[in-house]
């Protein structure tokens, strides 16, 4: 049963319902229903925290190495170097969110009409 | 550094008497910030991927607004493009949410109140996305605790709209980005998750879990695809958890 499955207008609808918000809510609601014996100083949370933090770092890494789109066109170690010199950036320009993208973004252009 | 902060420092009785309605707009007002830009500039990305995909407009928003989490919508989309099934999707898509349950874990503590009820926090935990946790893991002790669910009912329920808002001009109007103007809007989204979740770290366990995380993703990835982040999260997680206790102990 695939997104195209069905001609009904409904059925796309249906389809991000189970596959999109069903499987993201449950972890959210799963989320809700675990915190509920956890106080705001528990030593647990650090670890909770870290679990989640190294997920989401898990996450970042696979998007710079693996990507989507037009970015799976470009060479890898250019990726990583953007990504790499971005982060540099940050510390570079006392924690700058705004001037690491800048940094990557030249990086990353540079290299797509030198390579 | 969370030790010091947590130890009662509530706000003032003066901000404590503002209604529910001044604390539900400062949460708009919060969610309008750089980092909602850059998350708008990433879904610009996810728009352009989703219109590549044959989505239609309204589905488009759709799954804005009921999937949100940007990594997840586009596992969603990348398996609309596949031609997966329901089942294989909604497997994928449930894998790459797996670590919104810890980050869940780690906010909820920060948000209820002893009076709120659990359905509200049910409710809200829906809003919960990379770009609203770090930014109410950064504002909310500035919050009375008995207006934080308000605030961040207004803070999520803005970022959700800004990005619907994003997609339907990205529908509207980037019909063909040229392909190396998809790659840098593309590049966006990692990076902003990089840098936002290196400054939202409480204490320095976080930095560890990060780095390890980071090279651990990609490699565990080649290994065991299917379920690289949560393998990578779990043992990363517990190695920098084990640093943060040995750490402790040597102090």
């Amino acid at each position: 049963m695939t997104f195209e499955a069905f001609d009904a207008w409904w059925w796309p609808y249906l389809f991000i319902l189970i596959a999109g918000a069903l499987a993201t809510d449950t972890w959210r609601f799963l989320g809700v229903y675990l915190a509920g014996g956890i106080s705001e100083d528990s030593d647990l949370l650090v670890l909770v925290r870290c679990v989640a933090t190294a997920l989401v770092a898990a996450v970042i890494a696979n998007l710079i190495v693996f990507p989507s789109g037009a970015l799976a066109e470009t060479h890898a170690a250019l990726r990583i170097g953007a990504a790499l010199s971005g982060f540099a950036g940050y510390f570079l320009f006392r924690r700058s969110v705004l001037m690491s993208i800048v940094v990557a973004e030249a990086v990353l252009l540079t290299g797509m009409f030198l390579l | 550094m969370t030790s010091q902060h947590a130890a009662g420092n509530e706000p003032g009785s003066e901000e404590d008497q503002r209604g529910n309605l001044h604390w539900y707009w400062r949460g708009v007002i919060a969610a309008v910030s750089l980092p909602a830009i850059i998350l708008g500039a990433s879904f610009v990305g996810f728009a352009a991927l989703a219109l590549e995909a044959g989505v239609t407009m309204a589905q488009a928003l759709f799954m804005t607004a009921f999937v949100w989490a940007l990594p997840s919508k586009v596992v969603l989309v990348g398996a609309i493009m596949a031609g997966n099934g329901i089942l294989a999707a909604a497997f994928a898509v449930a894998l790459s949410a797996v670590r919104l349950t810890p980050m869940v874990v780690a906010l909820v503590p920060e948000l209820r109140a002893p009076s709120t009820r659990p359905w509200v926090l049910y409710f809200l935990s829906h809003f919960v996305a990379v770009t609203s946790w770090v930014l109410a893991l950064q504002t909310l002790r500035d919050v009375p605790r008995e207006r934080r669910t308000v605030y961040y009912g207004g803070l999520g329920s803005t970022l959700i709209l800004i990005n619907m808002c994003v997609v339907t001009a990205v529908y509207l109007v980037a019909r063909d980005l040229p392909p190396i103007a998809s790659a840098a809007l593309l590049l966006i989204t990692p990076l902003y998750f990089l840098t936002s979740l290196w400054g939202s770290a409480r204490e320095q366990a976080g930095h560890v879990a990060m780095v390890l995380g980071l090279i651990m993703g990609p490699l565990v990835h080649l290994v065991w695809p299917a379920a690289s982040l949560l393998a990578t999260g779990v043992i990363a997680g517990l190695g920098a958890y084990g640093w943060h206790v040995w750490k402790r102990r040597a102090a």
